[in-house]
């Protein structure tokens, strides 16, 4: 169960009217690396971990929406007054054509979100090593995006989310060591 | 199995009300490259034969496995 608080995790300021931007976020909206692929990864793993890492994916996943939903902002705020024809000069006139001015899972070349981005292998060792890819490839996605805005309200927030994503990397790894600490345990079942 | 000392085990949570008779203790691989953050030079090597067996010239990084252990 959850419980929502009506804010996002960190606040969001868009300063510039650049819907282009919009479409290089959606990247980390609906890319094989973003958020939505990272929280719906590690929800789903989290059920077959061992005791100790469950939590950590759970926080995690949880986490991430919460990403995704300040990604939501920011390309809302992007695109929310955008006429078709600026829409098209951004490179999302397709994206309209079939979206409108909604949001949807797709990612900066306009590929829809799909489950074989992720994966949940059984083996808590594969599982946790995919994660911390997952994480270091969307801390390289975060520096790209950094590199191509010049928004500093856009850039301010993608800071913080790049940062995340080193932390997020770090438990996983701390995961990986608490499960190499069961080795040779002597255990009484 | 080569190493037994290359798996973990935990005890999952078993609900009263679990639809089929639980499994108490579950197994996972643990192998053991994962122990070694750069390999060193000079490790104990297996001879050419013992090494076409088991996929690998360091004993070291040798766990094996096999479906008798259960793990799936």
């Amino acid at each position: 169960m959850w419980v929502y608080e009506k804010k996002l995790l960190y606040p969001v300021e868009v300063t510039t009217c650049n819907p282009m931007l919009a479409r290089y976020l959606m990247e980390q909206y609906g890319g094989a690396d973003g958020e939505l692929a990272a929280a719906l990864r590690y929800m789903n793993q989290r059920y077959t971990v061992p005791d100790k890492v469950i939590g950590l994916l759970t926080d995690i996943s949880t986490e991430e929406f919460s990403h995704l939903e300040m990604l939501a902002t920011m390309i809302y705020k992007l695109t929310k007054d955008a006429t078709p024809e600026q829409l098209e000069k951004a490179g999302l006139g397709a994206h309209f054509v079939n979206h409108g001015h909604s949001l949807f899972y797709e990612n900066a070349g306009g590929v829809p979100f799909t489950a074989t981005y992720i994966q949940s292998k059984g083996d808590p060792i594969a599982d946790l090593y995919e994660d911390i890819a997952a994480e270091e490839k969307a801390r390289a996605t975060y520096q790209w995006l950094i590199d191509i805005s010049d928004d500093p309200g856009i850039n301010d927030a993608l800071r913080f989310l790049r940062e995340r994503e080193n932390i997020h990397s770090l438990r996983f790894r701390e995961a990986v060591e608490l499960l190499k600490d069961e080795r040779d345990r002597k255990k009484v079942f | 199995m080569q190493n037994p000392s290359y798996r973990g085990s935990y005890k999952p949570f078993v609900s009263p009300r679990d639809p089929c008779p639980p499994i108490t203790i579950k197994y996972f691989v643990l192998p053991p490259q994962i122990f070694t953050n750069f390999q060193q030079p000079g490790l104990p090597q297996n001879s050419p034969e013992e090494a076409l067996m088991q996929g690998s010239l360091w004993p070291k990084f040798v766990d094996g496995f096999s479906r008798e252990e259960g793990i799936s």
